[in-house]
């Protein structure tokens, strides 16, 4: 089943056309890992998929995306509801300036999500109304995130105070907050110590039952570790996108050869 | 390397003797005001209005320009700040394009610069025409425009901070433009909008020529928005122009007063300050 459908999208800023005409199909439930060399386009394909580009004054979209059959570039599409089922990490982690706490719970409250809306949350959890019911959401999702351990002592600390590491975590656990259905990710664990990224990437494995999550990296290895599916960028073109077995193992394209074998990069 | 070190020498010093001039300017300011001043300074300068033979040198206080002040700065300073907050977040790039926004900017830079004895003769030509006389209200709104301008660059160049990462981050979760300038620019920017708010009231507080033909002068408390009102900045600038050495030394007075309310509104926005900036991301 594909969830994104992806039909001639070029996107350019000013007369600066970054992705020339990229046609693809993004399945359901797997991790896509999108690679290929600095400046390629790879953020700027990721976020074409929840509309962020809009915020670039001088950008300008063609082609069209379709979320399970929705063209998200119709004019008339909710934005912030779009935004809402395609959750997006940044490379950079910024939190937002407020409580470890209200980082997690401002996403649902801004939504109007309650906990006994989620279903991801038990029978048991559900019972908690008001405030209750928001402490554990906020728990919850900062479980899932693999971050509550190291603040369930200081909930009300400034995020900022968190490390870098702890803070990616946090803004994976205010993405999955706002219960998407597509989580983004760019570069997610790039900012990231080892173990850190070990953490990030063992969540992914663990969320990808319920999510369709797309995310960029520069490490090939990260890719052949997580990835199901593969999609290669180079300067703007689509070269090559498919499983992660037949990607690596019998690769089609000749740039494909060259990029796994590391003699471009 | 040598060279290296003198210039670093030569910059230190240069960075100390700047400091130390600013600090001695401080220092002499209060010293002259508080040696001057203090003399007359007492508890009948701060509650009493002037009685008869004030000006002479007799008793009475300057508790009207005292009350006024604080009554023009009130006023001026709430209504300046209403108007101000919702400008400069215009500014942002969500709301305004760059070109207008940065036109805005230019035309408030020379609002800033426009001195203010012009806002005082334009307020008074207003309220001519309109047939007021020189009033709290017309202190106010005068005071209103000298401090629009200097209170929305400063909160402009304070938002202009907030990185776009951050409200990037805000609009990725599915917020509002409206939601993330409440939850997350002005809450990252809070402290230099306090700032902002803090540079403005010096400024009108301090001013003595946009009210001089606005706000007027009178020995009482005014009772309603249209009684004039006088202010210690006019305190100050009348009393030192009389030639009797008594009000000369309580203009003094009046001066260390003004100094300070300052200081300590200064104070309060600083500790408000910090308690804003605690969950702020640097
Ligand atoms: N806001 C912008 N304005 C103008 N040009 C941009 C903007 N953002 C990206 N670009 C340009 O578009 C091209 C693709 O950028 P993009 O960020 O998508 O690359 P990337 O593959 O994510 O690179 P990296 O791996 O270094 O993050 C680059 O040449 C970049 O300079
Ligand atoms: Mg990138």
């Amino acid at each position: 089943m594909s969830k994104i459908k992806i039909k001639k999208l070029s996107v350019s800023y000013g007369n600066h056309q970054v992705l020339n005409e990229v046609s693809l199909d993004i399945p359901e439930r797997q991790i896509i890992a999108v690679i290929g060399p600095s400046g390629c386009g790879k953020t700027t394909l990721l976020k074409s998929m929840n509309r962020l580009l809009d915020l670039n004054e001088d950008v300008a979209v063609s082609g069209d995306i379709a979320i399970d059959g929705e063209n998200i570039y119709r004019p008339d599409i909710d934005v912030n509801a779009l935004r809402k089922r395609v959750g997006f990490l940044p490379q950079r982690p910024y939190p937002l300036p407020m409580s470890i706490f209200d980082n997690v719970a401002f996403g649902p409250k801004i939504h109007g999500l309650d906990v006994s809306s989620l279903s991801v949350v038990s029978n048991k959890e559900r019972e908690g109304k008001g405030n209750k019911g928001t402490q554990r959401l906020v728990e919850h999702y900062l479980r899932l995130a693999g971050l509550w351990e190291e603040v369930k002592d200081r909930l009300n600390a400034p995020a900022a105070k968190l490390s870098i590491g702890q803070q990616q975590r946090l803004a994976l656990a205010r993405v999955l907050s706002i219960e998407p259905e597509i989580i983004l990710a760019d570069e997610p664990t790039s900012a990231l110590d080892p173990i850190s990224a070990k953490l990030v990437e063992t969540q992914f494995k663990i969320l990808k039952e319920n999510y369709t999550i797309i995310f960029v990296t520069h490490i090939l290895r990260q890719a052949r570790r997580l990835a199901d599916y593969i999609i290669f960028l180079y300067m703007g073109d689509l070269i090559e996108h498919g499983p992660a077995v037949r990607f690596f193992g019998e690769p089609c394209d000749e740039k494909t050869k060259a990029y796994i074998s590391g003699e471009i990069s | 390397m040598k060279k290296r070190k003198l210039e670093e020498n030569i910059f230190k010093a240069l960075m100390i003797i700047s400091l130390l001039g600013v600090f001695a300017a401080l220092a002499g300011i209060i010293m002259v005001v508080a040696v001057k001043g203090l003399s007359s300074l007492n508890l009948s300068m701060i509650i009493e209005t002037p009685k008869g033979g004030y000006y002479l040198g007799k008793e009475g206080g300057i508790a009207n320009a005292i009350v006024g002040s604080l009554y023009l700065m009130a006023g001026a300073t709430t209504l300046a700040f209403i108007i101000s907050l919702p400008v400069a977040l215009a500014l942002q790039k969500e709301y305004l394009s760059k070109r207008f926004a940065d036109f805005t900017r230019l035309v408030l830079d020379i609002l800033w610069g426009t001195p203010s004895i012009v806002y005082g003769v334009f307020g008074f030509v207003i309220m001519v025409y309109l047939g007021m006389r020189a009033s709290l209200l017309g202190g106010i709104v005068v005071l209103t425009l000298l401090m629009v301008p200097i209170m929305v660059r400063a909160m402009d160049e304070a938002i202009r901070l907030v990185p776009f990462e951050m409200k990037e981050m805000a609009y990725a979760l599915g917020t509002t433009r409206v939601e993330t300038t409440f939850a997350v620019v002005l809450k990252q920017a809070m402290p230099g909008i306090v700032t902002a708010v803090i540079l403005a009231f010096g400024r009108g507080i301090g001013d003595a020529a946009s009210i001089l033909f606005t706000a007027g002068y009178t020995d009482d408390i005014p009772t309603s928005l249209l009684d004039p009102v006088a202010s210690l900045p006019l305190a100050v600038f009348f009393q030192i122009g009389t030639p009797v050495p008594e009000v000369q030394a309580r203009a003094y007075a009046a001066a260390l007063i003004l100094l300070v309310i300052v200081i300590v509104i200064n104070i309060i926005a600083r500790i408000l300050g910090w308690r804003f900036a605690r969950h702020i991301v640097r």
